[in-house]
């Protein structure tokens, strides 16, 4: 089981979504911008950072990465994909996903623990949580308010691709002014999925704010493992 | 700011001044005062080299002969640190004072380098580029040692949180630390933030970063071998950050002075990142052999300083310097600060294999030079010889100035306003509503404000961030080894006496270390004071450098390296004299870390340490009662060491349910703060702290060498053999959803964090 990692000239989480594919018992393959090639993995991790210092717009010049020449086919054609933070962002810029991450509405860089409800467990990237569960993992970025056109966004909601959604404060408000609290969502096949939080910041005690974040990377071995078994 | 005037506005002048061109024409008036320079010091360099020195001479002298980069004021003092480094502190220490950043053995063949630096001046003119760049520049110095940074840390001081002003420079700042050390991934795991009057004109930005790696891996700023080349990669060069650290950081601020924002550099973290990455790549590869990064000076201190280091002379042909401004004279390219550069020697058999890695990153190098046989640094301009001077003298020769000292005349009538004059709080009541205040005041209130514009948990290695007492980071991810860092001041104390404030900043530091758990092991300052020409702030200078070094001493912790800030005043006022000092300590496993909350019900709490009735520069003077005046609380380096002592014992054996430092505002906070960490509240007596202290100063004192600690029932037993003869009163049990005095006052949680949490939002937003 092999789990392909992007590091593009300013990722930041490529170490830490490696660690935590092998801490779930993956074996974690680190992928270059620069390399088209995927070298055959099972999946595929867009790690955070600041791709290219965010320059031009969030994941905007990572789209045109050589590697994404390659990902883009795969990705359509059903490898798993999970973009987290940057990768979320360049997973919309690659219309991958539908929908865009604009400037938290409170304007400021934002790096707080969430509580995030599941709701959508068959994704390839969420099938080992409960459906309705409540995870509580790291958000950190300054451009993270998913928004996007009401026909989409009620799309999203009728075909259940909204993965996971904020809790909300005393006023009704998410941490950063996401649309409906939106914090991940899905492709219609279920094996891209994009979210702003970070799992991989939340699979070892003691190194964050719980080890809520295991699920993801859990649930996509199996997959591939089922995936394999059925092929 | 002035420059030099170009040469070719002089009639009949060559454009460019060449050695020769200055040989021939040594009455040519020049601008040394324009550039900082005494005369004195213009007539030293020209006895130096022999003749008048030619612009780019003149420019390079200028830059590194100023304050910031010379110590010329300073360095007298610094024998200070070599008479109280005993053999024994030497041990761990594998690079001391002298280098980019000292290096401490951590054990398991791991190394690790720290520092904190300042850039004040810069973040008051421009407040997000200028704590920016500061980032930048410490993460540079780190890189320079070999090592990869694995965390940043702030220490902030502002003016008023009330004054407009405060308002312009604290946002930029924390936007500036955050927006660039967020994109370079490295986890802001602590710090301070302080606000007091004295800093309204003078803001302190002081970055700290800590890096890591194996022994052998080591690198330092040495350009040796003949024949090797100079190699200049990163960034090019541009026209910002001209004389920075001679014109901002080296000279007073005076009202309705002319603007001195170009002095300033921007930052682009983006290529600093990928500097970084590209660097460690480098030294994996093993092509470098000497590396320097571009700091304040630019390129005049890393040719200079490289050269001076090694065993030659060395060559550089600047016009192959890459530009983003074609129009500068060489001059500015060797005064330049633009940001995100460095400078390494290569053999040149491994040339080809260092600008391959340099490719792969898209990071721009350039051959410019090579190391010579000589012993001058020679640097041409289109084959006309600029600059030829002895590297040391600039380097490492510049002035030095034994500044008259005198102890100043306000002390004793400060001194002897003590604080016993102050009406104190009598009843349950009264001491409620002031616990209140002080924690909704700007120092001690919520500063998540701040620190969430921080992204703590990038690279996963973060066991401990604020608000806990120290950052603790794990290095080695297999055994779980790792470091914590803390870093405190309290000017307040260093003002009533900088010898007891400098060794109360260093006793905090290394107590907050021990409270994480964490065996303290090294020193690094930054040591923020106002103008060096006043013999009042030279002597206060003194004493916190003799207060230090000599407590370091009693602490066996070496100082390892630092940075002097002076000129932090408006007119004639100075800043309180704030030496920030930073800890480092070691931990087997940060997993056995201790958090600074309460976390379950039912633990016993404990008050470790001796409390006496000691408010002089108190928190609770200077917020209830707008007082300074006094002496600070008496140091007590053997209780430091003997409390530090058991809190990393109980640590090690993973005794403790929470422990956190008694510092400002003393228990009354510290339980505060405490019960709202995670919202377990606690029952508490403080009726028998001590032999004569009642329950206000139980409460508020800040008696050095305690902290507040919870333990289990089922470890109360085990901790009781540890602390020996440590003084240790039995205060409560946690538990519920107050903090409850007995015979004082209940407060809620929800009550305590409302008036802690509210205080920024309110003038920041939220």
């Amino acid at each position: 089981m092999r789990v392909g990692v992007v590091t593009f000239p300013g990722s930041l989480d490529d170490r830490d979504a490696a660690r935590a594919v092998r801490a779930c018992g993956g074996e974690a393959v680190s992928l270059w911008h620069g390399d088209d090639d995927l070298h055959g993995v099972d999946a595929v991790i867009l790690p955070g950072g600041f791709s290219y210092g965010d320059y031009l717009r969030c994941g905007a010049i990572a789209r045109f990465a050589p590697i994404m020449d390659r990902l883009v086919p795969a990705a359509q054609g059903g490898l798993p994909v999970l973009g987290i933070c940057n990768g979320f962002q360049v997973l919309t810029e690659s219309h991958l996903l539908p929908g865009a991450l604009i400037r938290n509405d409170h304007r400021k860089f934002n790096c707080v623990d969430v509580d995030l409800a599941v709701e959508n467990t068959s994704t390839a990237w969420t099938s080992d949580y409960e459906q309705g569960q409540t995870i509580r993992i790291v958000l950190k970025n300054g451009e993270g308010a998913f928004v996007a056109d009401n026909d989409t966004l009620d799309r999203l909601e009728g075909e259940g691709r909204v993965v996971f959604r904020y809790g909300v404060d005393e006023h009704g408000r998410n941490p950063n002014g996401s649309y409906r609290n939106i914090a991940g969502i899905t492709n219609e096949r279920g094996n891209i999925v994009g979210l702003m939080p970070h799992p991989e910041h939340a699979v070892e005690a003691g190194y964050g704010p719980s080890t809520d974040g295991r699920g993801f990377f859990t649930s996509v071995l199996k997959h591939t493992v089922e995936s394999a078994a059925t092929a | 700011m002035t420059q030099p005037v170009a040469q070719s506005e002089h009639s009949g002048i060559p454009s460019i001044d060449s050695v020769g061109h200055a040989a021939a024409t040594p009455d040519l008036e020049q601008p040394w005062a324009e550039l900082g320079l005494k005369d004195d010091e213009y007539a030293n360099i020209r006895e130096i080299i022999g003749r008048r020195p030619t612009i780019a001479e003149l420019a390079m002298y200028s830059v590194m002969w100023s304050e910031h980069c010379s110590y010329k004021s300073s360095k007298v003092h610094f024998t200070l640190w070599g008479e109280n480094t005993t053999d024994e502190m030497r041990e761990k220490l594998l690079v001391g004072i002298g280098e980019n950043a000292g290096v401490v053995d951590i054990g398991d063949g791991w190394a690790v380098t720290f520092k904190v630096e300042s850039h004040n001046h810069p973040s008051y003119v421009e407040p997000y580029q200028g704590a920016a760049t500061g980032v930048g520049g410490i993460v540079r110095d780190i890189m320079s040692m070999g090592a990869r940074p694995i965390a940043v840390m702030d220490s902030l001081r502002f003016g008023n949180l009330s004054h407009p002003d405060t308002e312009r420079v604290l946002p930029g700042v924390v936007a500036g630390v955050g927006g660039y050390g967020n994109c370079l991934g490295l986890p802001n795991i602590g710090g301070e933030v302080v606000f007091d009057d004295c800093y309204q004109g003078n803001p302190l930005v002081n970055a700290l970063c800590v890096g890591a790696m194996r022994t052998e891996d080591i690198h330092l700023a040495k350009a040796s071998g003949a024949g090797n080349k100079v190699i200049l990669f990163g960034a090019k060069t541009g026209g910002d950050g001209i004389g920075g650290v001679s014109v901002l950081a080296s000279e007073t601020f005076e009202e309705g002075g002319p603007t001195k924002r170009p002095a300033v550099q921007v930052g682009d973290p983006f290529a600093e990142k990928v500097l970084i990455e590209c660097c460690l790549d480098l030294y994996k590869a093993g092509v470098v052999a000497g590396i320097q990064d571009l700091g304040g000076a630019g390129l005049s201190c890393a040719t200079s300083e490289l050269a001076s280091n090694g065993d030659g002379g060395m060559r550089v042909e600047l016009d192959l310097v890459p530009l983003r401004d074609a129009s500068l004279e060489p001059h500015e390219i060797l005064m330049s600060e633009s940001q995100e550069r460095m400078m390494a020697i290569v053999e040149p058999d491994k040339v080809d294999a260092f600008l391959a890695i340099t490719d792969r990153w898209d990071v721009e190098a350039t051959v410019i030079g090579e190391v010579t046989d000589g012993d001058h640094l020679v640097i041409t301009w289109h084959g006309d010889v600029i600059v030829d001077v002895p590297p040391r003298s600039v380097a490492h020769e510049g002035p030095t100035y034994h500044r008259p000292l005198e102890r100043p005349g306000y002390l004793d009538e400060l001194q002897a306003n003590g604080p016993e004059s102050l009406t104190r709080p009598e009843s349950g009541e009264e001491l409620r509503t002031q616990l209140l205040s002080m924690l909704g005041s700007p120092n001690l209130c919520d500063k998540s404000w701040v620190t969430n514009q921080y992204d703590r948990y990038v690279m996963g290695n973060t066991a401990l961030a604020q608000p806990d007492d120290a950052g603790v980071v794990r290095v080695d991810e297999s055994t779980g080894r790792g470091v914590a860092v803390a870093t405190d001041c309290n000017g307040r104390f260093a003002q009533l006496d900088p010898y007891a404030g400098a060794q109360l900043a260093l006793a905090e530091a290394y107590r907050n270390v021990a409270t994480a758990g964490a065996e303290p092991l090294a020193v690094t300052d930054c040591l923020n004071f106002g103008s060096p020409e006043d013999p009042g702030v030279m002597w206060q200078f003194r004493e916190a450098i003799r207060g230090i070094a000599e407590g370091c001493k009693f602490l066996g912790i070496p100082v390892t390296g630092g940075n002097v800030s002076f000129y932090n005043q408006t007119g004639d006022v100075a800043i309180h004299p704030t030496p920030v000092i930073g800890v480092l300590g070691v931990m087997e496993d940060v997993a056995r870390r201790n958090g600074s909350g309460f976390r379950t019900e039912g633990a016993h709490v404990y008050l470790l340490g001796t409390t006496r009735d000691e408010l002089g520069g108190s928190e609770w003077a200077h917020v209830i009662h707008k007082h300074l005046g006094g002496r600070p609380p008496a140091v007590d380096l053997a209780a430091e060491q003997k409390l530090g002592q058991v809190l990393v014992a109980a640590a090690q054996e993973g005794l403790l349910e929470a422990a956190h430092d008694l510092s400002d505002g003393g228990l009354a906070v510290a339980l505060a703060e405490a019960v709202m960490r995670h919202g377990v509240g606690a029952r508490v007596d403080v009726a028998d702290v001590g032999e004569g202290v009642d329950a206000f100063t139980a409460l508020f004192s800040e008696s050095a060498a305690r902290a507040l600690v919870a333990v289990s029932a089922e470890h109360a037993g085990r901790f009781g053999q540890i602390i020996g003869d440590l003084p240790c009163v039995h205060l409560g049990t946690t538990g519920g959803r107050d903090l409850v005095v007995d015979d004082q006052f209940t407060v809620s949680i929800a009550e305590l964090r409302a008036a802690h949490e509210a205080t920024l939002p309110a003038v920041f937003g939220e």
